[in-house]
């Protein structure tokens, strides 16, 4: 007992007080600002492994985006990576940085869904799906959970089976192997439920984007309340956008 | 051939059918040799098998190729030798080739490109025991936890597993013939990195020294130093969350999550040197854009230093607790026969008093001067495993310190990464944290690759976990899968 007390003591506080404004330590590659200089645009194009970069503006779509960060080692003056995680939206359209821009990324009120705010603001149980990911993205959802982050203070928690949820959270560009078991799970979630993709290969396809073992079908069928970007997608990033979710009102 | 060495092509002996299966059943027969991979490619209207043989004591990789043809019915090399079954099961669902004694060509992972298009998932037969005294348990592809997809059917008599049967491939994206399809080098830097995120560094490292072994690029010590630091910190964090997993599986409480916290540091040092928690954009081949500095070498001495103490701490406590030990012990048992048999390696090898390790074996990298030890156990059983982890954690500790004692300069003139060679075949082995990563590539007469072929060890390791669970209870069957922490994307892939 007294072994476990000490133990206890040793470890100190882990937990990040306040995780909507926490610091990141060391470097993180989260929204970039791309600043206006002339550059070679079509080299800056040909670097990206994603095609996330478009010329006439040039822009950056953090959805296929693999935060790789080659582009800003190859042109250091015209693109960085800032250190803000809150990089999450409901519009797929507001994941496009484009020159010139260096403002949030925020959520639009406007395409949340009145019942999201009324029946989950305070509880929010969520049933993850791996389609074809790589579980980095496990990882750090499973990390969201643990001391640090401790994203059960607010209410919000993985569950184990879709009857229990109120939405599903996808990893991975939805492999065609898993697009059956993803449909099913997603029928056995009631009613009002939500969908978050986590991660660029669920938002893009990423890297996989255009292979013949995906069927990404079923991204057709609904609206998808929430993008998270990454590749994984940081804890922060993921309960800060579920957050906003949430909590914001029309 | 040595590991990451280039060889051409038509240097690869070619024996006819018999032949080679004799020779290769032969080689096996001595227990220092073990298959790191036999597959096919398409070649001239036929399929090419390439079947390359490790010897362990040696350093070396014995290669040697064949010819098959689509549908040909052959006599297999597992009924001469079980670790073969998964090759060959992937053969026959790659190319439809036919085998006159596989005892069980059981699909592999349902790959889009399949030989037969009306075997799936949804009308796979499972095995089944006609009994009205034992029952079947199903679990997935969607698992209760947040974990990756795969369907466990169990047959239990009562509480005891008399028989588990793994059924993979829904995690199956397309990566071997992406690897062909992308034809820019980043966008296979990124494939690689790709494969497993919990293995980043092991399967990156792969590719990167294979590819510069197909260009003939020399790494400079600083790319080597810091692949080598790589996967050892990722053998670290992943043992340390492995730990914190197990005690989560038996409800010990203080250990799931002071080995879960002390996961973070860990991972967060990755972000420090390179802005991701996985090492994703850390390793590149022929450069480095996170040069190591005096500065992060502190940072991760005061980490190392800081985590040892906590670590050495939880662990007296927890191992000396007969509440642990009892779920441990004894539980998920795998003999030295049978993990010798089916072809173990990494971790699932070791836990037997299989002694294969690449750092030893093959070293790459900053590897050989270490001297490196492998640390294996006698059990076979979930606390072998454990042990290994809490023992290779210590040891890498050790490596890094050293690795530290000396820190090369950058080269800031160094040579670009030119072509690849034409002609040409490579193959390069990793230790990563769960064992033994293969990489294979084959370019063509102009050096563009013309072949990729990624072998996770979890291709050789799932059969052990159905192994080991058989005689125990259903109740233990989360705890043994996780001390074995298979990968699912880096076997479908």
């Amino acid at each position: 007992m007294l072994d476990n007390l000490k133990i206890l003591f040793h470890q100190g506080k882990q937990y990040i007080p306040d995780v909507t404004n926490a610091e990141m330590p060391g470097i993180f590659r989260g929204r970039p600002i791309i600043n206006s200089e002339k550059i070679n645009e079509d080299e800056f194009m040909e670097i990206c492994p994603t095609n996330a970069i478009e010329k006439n503006p040039v822009s950056i779509d953090l959805g296929k985006c693999t935060f790789c960060g080659e582009c800003a080692f190859a042109f250091p003056n015209k693109i960085k990576f800032t250190t803000d995680y809150k990089i999450s939206s409901n519009e797929r359209e507001r994941l496009i940085i484009k020159e010139g821009e260096d403002k949030p990324i925020e959520l639009n009120p406007s395409l949340i869904r009145k019942e999201i705010s009324e029946y989950f603001s305070g509880s929010l149980k969520l049933r993850q799906v791996s389609a074809g990911g790589d579980n980095s993205c496990e990882l750090e959802l499973n990390a969201c959970g643990n001391v640090n982050f401790d994203m059960g203070r607010f209410g919000i928690e993985f569950v184990a089976s879709p009857r229990h949820a109120d939405g599903i959270v996808i990893t991975g560009p939805i492999s065609e192997n898993m697009a059956e078991p993803l449909q099913i799970c997603y029928d056995a979630t009631p009613e009002p439920k939500i969908i978050i993709l986590a991660g660029t290969d669920a938002i893009s396809g990423g890297i996989f984007s255009g292979s013949p073992a995906l069927n990404r079908n079923f991204l057709s069928k609904y609206k998808i309340d929430l993008f998270v970007p990454g590749n994984p997608v940081h804890p922060l990033t993921f309960i800060n956008g579920i957050l906003e979710l949430i909590r914001k009102r029309k | 051939m040595k590991n990451n060495q280039r060889i051409s092509l038509p240097s690869i002996p070619t024996l006819e059918y018999k032949k080679f299966l004799e020779q290769n059943v032969s080689l096996l027969k001595e227990p220092n040799n073990h298959c790191v991979n036999y597959y096919g490619f398409p070649s001239g209207g036929k399929i090419k098998l390439l079947c390359c043989i490790a010897n362990d004591k040696e350093g070396t990789i014995l290669v040697s190729s064949s010819y098959a043809e689509q549908n040909q019915l052959l006599p297999s090399f597992t009924n001469y030798n079980l670790a073969f079954h998964i090759f060959e099961r992937e053969l026959h669902e790659n190319f439809g080739i036919k085998y006159s004694d596989h005892p069980w060509l059981k699909p592999v992972r349902f790959p889009f490109d399949r030989a037969d298009k009306n075997s799936s998932s949804r009308n796979y037969p499972f095995y089944k025991i006609d009994s009205e005294e034992l029952h079947e348990v199903g679990v997935g592809p969607i698992h209760a936890g947040v974990i990756e997809p795969g369907h466990f059917r169990f047959i239990c008599n009562g509480e005891q597993i008399l028989h588990l049967e793994i059924q993979l491939g829904f995690q199956h994206r397309g990566i071997e013939k992406l690897f062909l399809e992308k034809k820019i080098f980043l966008q296979r830097t990124t494939l690689a990195e790709n494969i497993a995120g919990d293995t980043v560094a092991g399967h990156t490292t792969a590719f990167v020294n294979l590819w510069e072994s197909l260009c003939n690029y020399k790494a400079e010590d600083d790319l080597k130093f810091s692949r080598t630091l790589a996967l050892e910190l990722e053998r670290i964090a992943i043992h340390t969350g492995d730990l914190s997993a197990l005690c989560t599986d038996i409800a010990y409480q203080l250990g799931s999550a002071v080995f879960g916290r002390l996961r973070t540091p860990l991972i967060n040092y990755f972000q420090i040197w390179c802005g991701n928690r996985l090492a994703k954009g850390l390793i590149r081949a022929g450069k480095n854009n996170f040069p190591f500095t005096n500065e992060l070498k502190n940072i991760l001495e005061k980490l190392l230093h800081d985590y040892e103490n906590d670590f050495d701490e939880i662990c007296k406590e927890a191992f000396s607790l007969s509440t642990v030990l009892a779920r441990f012990e004894k539980t998920g048992t795998v003999s030295n026969k049978d993990a010798f048999s089916i072809g173990t390696v990494g971790m699932s090898a070791r836990m037997s008093g299989i002694e294969r390790d690449v750092r030893k074996s093959h070293p790459h990298d900053l590897y050989s001067s270490f001297n490196h030890q492998p640390i294996t156990k006698n059990h076979g059983d979930v606390y072998s495993r454990v042990q290994i982890r809490k023992e290779e954690i210590k040891q890498s500790i050790g490596y890094i310190r050293k690795l530290l004692e000396n820190i090369p300069q950058q080269n800031k003139n160094r040579n670009p990464l030119s072509l690849s060679q034409p002609d040409s075949f490579c193959i390069s082995l990793v230790e990563g944290w769960r064992g033994e990563i293969c990489h294979c590539a084959i370019t063509d007469e102009k050096g563009e690759l013309a072949h990729y072929k990624v072998k996770d060890p979890s291709f050789h390791n799932w059969l052990a976990l159905a192994l080991a669970v058989r005689q125990n209870e259903i109740s233990d069957f989360p705890v043994c899968n996780k001390s074995f922490n298979l990968s699912y994307c880096g076997h479908d892939l």
